[in-house]
Formats: structure tokens, sequence, C-alpha cells
């Protein structure tokens, strides 16, 4: 996991953000950190990005995953954001969010499109895996598949 | 090759051409992985770039370059500019990884839609920019962005491969840095076609512009006329009278440079993607020989140049 990649081979691109009113930013910093640690590109904002400024900048850097870091209710949020994703035609972006999701919402989450939803508990390898297997398609340049 | 990959890729490039910013943020990262697809869309693109004004920005990490780019943009969108920024990150030289966090400090652009932001990790390059930046930038410029902002990694005193590229060189410095033994030295400061003292609220902002001004005195006549001006990039002072002597210095050019870029320029170009080619042959041959030229060497049988030289003939062979 922690090698550098083949020079040919596309590094795993990652948005780490947050949406919503919470600014709690150690989890999803320690995560960022974690991820170029494996080798991934990670673009890190601050928290309170609006869900539009999310999907702009997902759709100008063109990443395989975005990973949202919600921990105050703001995961109630996310399915307004897969709904613009999908309006802008990135539904072939992977979603996960990490952070406070009662158990009782994380069917409404994944029933709007997230692949994974990370408790509290979650081993950094273990997010970083499920990454790599979500992005896995996507990082092979379109021709090459 | 496959036709399909001739079909993709005229097919990107027409959605490219006509404005599509999806299609841009994709051909972009083929074009930064190298894929097959990169150089058939670089050739069709070529023909449509050339027009936009191309703008780098270097310096020291923590000067300001982002949030003075931020505020650059706010002035070229004031004056009805589009603009595009292709901001360069390092990449970890464990992992290869790399945290790209030059956006964060021009959040007030996310959702203007005349601005794109593409963050670019070094992938491992040396000299401020990516290996790639300058076929980053022809798309950006056949897309139709008026505007062309470079930003470099926060470079030292020799990153300055930013020159093959802009049009036009912004060199950017903070107060405090040094002294003037600092503002003579060979390097950064040297490519400069614009310098840039930031955070000009600082106590010691006019004594680096002095400094900056001095060295520049101590130059030959006709590498003298390099305006230094002052900034405040965090209440947007001085930016406006920045944009105006860039957009003067972009004049020099009657047309941009790149649509006819000298030979001694693609040359350097040409030599580095050939370079950039040999060194991945290199890091794949042959790990028998490889081990073979360490032993030699560590008994002293062997100089590492002439191993070096033994392994460059095999690979070319």
């Amino acid at each position: 996991m922690n090698h550098p990649q083949e020079p040919t081979a596309r590094p795993i691109k990652i948005l780490i953000t947050k949406i919503g009113l919470d600014g709690h930013d150690r989890g999803s910093r320690v995560v960022a950190a974690h991820l170029r640690d494996a080798g991934m590109e990670v673009v890190y904002t601050p928290p309170w990005q609006e869900i539009n400024a999310v999907v702009k900048l997902a759709l100008e850097e063109d990443v395989d995953v975005i990973g949202l870091s919600c921990l105050a209710t703001d995961h109630l949020l996310v399915p307004k954001l897969m709904q613009a994703l999908r309006d802008q035609g990135l539904a072939h972006i992977k979603v996960v969010v990490g952070g406070i999701v009662p158990d009782e919402d994380e069917a409404l989450l994944l029933d709007a499109g997230v692949s994974r939803v990370f408790h509290p508990g979650s081993s950094l390898d273990d997010i970083t895996q499920t990454i790599t297997d979500l992005a896995g398609p996507a990082a092979v340049p379109d021709e090459d598949r | 090759m496959s036709t399909a990959v001739d079909d993709a890729a005229a097919e990107l490039v027409e959605r490219l051409l006509g404005g599509q910013r999806a299609a841009l943020a994709r051909a972009i990262t083929h074009v930064e992985s190298g894929a097959a697809i990169a150089r058939r869309i670089l050739q069709a693109v070529q023909p449509g770039a050339g027009t936009a004004r191309v703008i780098g920005f270097t310096g020291a990490p923590g000067v300001g370059k982002s949030s003075l780019i931020n505020a650059v943009i706010r002035e070229f969108r004031s004056r009805s500019k589009t603009v595009a920024v292709a901001a360069v990150d390092p990449s970890s030289p464990i992992s290869g990884g790399a945290i790209l966090g030059d956006r964060l400090r021009m959040g007030e652009h996310g959702t203007d839609d005349g601005v794109f932001i593409r963050s670019i990790s070094s992938r491992g390059h040396l000299g401020g920019i990516s290996a790639t930046t300058a076929q980053v930038v022809d798309l950006m410029d056949a897309a139709g962005w008026n505007v062309v902002i470079i930003e470099t990694v926060g470079a030292g005193q020799s990153e300055v491969e930013i020159t093959q590229i802009a049009d036009v060189s912004v060199v950017v410095c903070a107060p405090g840095l040094g002294d003037d033994v600092q503002a003579i030295k060979a390097g950064i400061l040297e490519i400069a076609d614009v310098l840039v003292v930031n955070k000009a609220d600082q106590p010691m902002a006019d004594e680096t512009r002095k400094q900056l001004v001095a060295m520049l005195g101590l130059r030959r006549a006709e590498r003298r006329n390099v305006p230094v001006l002052t900034t405040v990039a965090t209440t947007g002072e001085g930016v406006d009278r920045l944009v105006s002597v860039v957009e003067q210095q972009c004049q020099r050019y009657p047309t941009p440079k790149r649509g006819q870029r000298p030979h001694k320029r693609l040359q350097t170009l040409i030599a580095q993607a050939a370079a950039r080619q040999l060194q991945e042959r290199l890091a794949t041959s042959n790990e028998a020989m490889i081990h073979d030229l360490c032993t030699r060497v560590s008994r002293g049988e062997l100089s590492i140049d002439s191993a070096a030289r033994t392994l460059l003939d095999a690979v070319l062979k």
C-alpha cells in the first residue's frame, strides 16, 4: 500500500471536504494525510463548502472519489450533493462519508448513492483499501479499459 | 493503434473546443497520466492554442502566491476576462502522494463559471512545475480561457522552468526574507518580469522593496527595467496596478509568443521530454544488470560514471 505508483499508472485523485456548518476538521485532515501517505493525490478544502462549489471543484479536478467528513448532522445534506453530482453528469464519481452518522440514517445515505459510510472506530487502513477498491477501474485511463 | 482511441480523442477535443468544462478536466487527466490518447488530444488542440495570456507566479513557500492569485483572479474578472489556473503542489518524495491545497485560498471563486482551477501534483518533477504543465496550459488555452495563471510549487532559488511556459513571470517575495546578498544571488529573482513584495502591510516591506530596487541597479542596463510592486493580497491593495503592469508586459509580444515559440525554447522542451522518457526506461531496465553494476562499483572496480555509461548503452541499444 505504501509504495509510490508505477510511473505509468495514474495515482488515485480524491477530494476531501466538508459541507454544512460544522467546522471540526481534525478528522478530515488526519484522513487526508494518511491517503497522501498511501500515494493518493488529495485535493483538500476547509470546512463550510457550498454544494455547488463542491460539484464545480470535483468536475474541474476530475476526481475519482469524494470523501465527506460529517460530524454534526451535515450528513443530511449529502443526498442533495448526490443529486447535484448526477445533474452535472458526475454520477461516475464515488462518494464516501466518514464521521458521526446515526445507524438509522445510514440507509438514507446508501439509498442516495453513497458507496460507504465509515463510523467511529474505522481504521485508516480500511478507509484506504475501500477507496482504492472504489477508484480501481477509474484509475485506468479510459482507452485501456 | 485502434481507431477507437482516435474517435474518443476527436470526440473529447470537440467538446473541449466547444467550451465544456468536463471535457477540459478529463483531457487534463489524460495528459497528466501520459495515456495514449493524450498525444492525439494535444495534436488536435495545437491549432487552437496560442491566444491566451499565460502568467506565471513563483516564489518561496508562504509568501502568499495563492492568496495573491485569488486577488488577481478577482481583478481579471472585474475586467471581464475568464481565468484558468494551474496550481502546482509538490508530491511526496516518499509515497508519491500529494496534498493539493492551493485552491483553498481561492475559495471566493468557488462558484464562478468564469474561473477554472485545476490542482496539479508535481509528480516528482523538480523545477517548480510538473512535467506536463506546459501541455495543461495548451489545453486551457485551446479551450478558450482568456488568461491562464500558473502557480509553481513554493520555489527556492533554482525552480525557474516557469519562464519556458509563461509570457510573463511574476516573482513574489515577502518582507524580511534575507539580506541584500540574497537579493543579488543568481536564481529565481533573475527570471522575474515583474517583482512583487506581498504582505506590504508588514514593517519590513519597504526595506525589502528597496533591496530589490538596489539589486536591479547592479544589473546590466538592458536587464534593469523590472517593475517592483507592493501588494497586500488579503485586502487587494496594489492588485489593480499589478494586473495593469502584467497586461502591459504581455503587450511586449504583439501575438503571444507561444504561437511562434522560438526554436531554442522548443529545443529545451523536447530535451526535457526526452530526458523524462529516458528516466522512465532506466527505472524499468534490467534489474540483474543494475545489481551487477552496484556490486562492481561498491568493490571499487568501476566508477559511478562508467557504470552509468554502461547502463545507458544497454538501455539505448
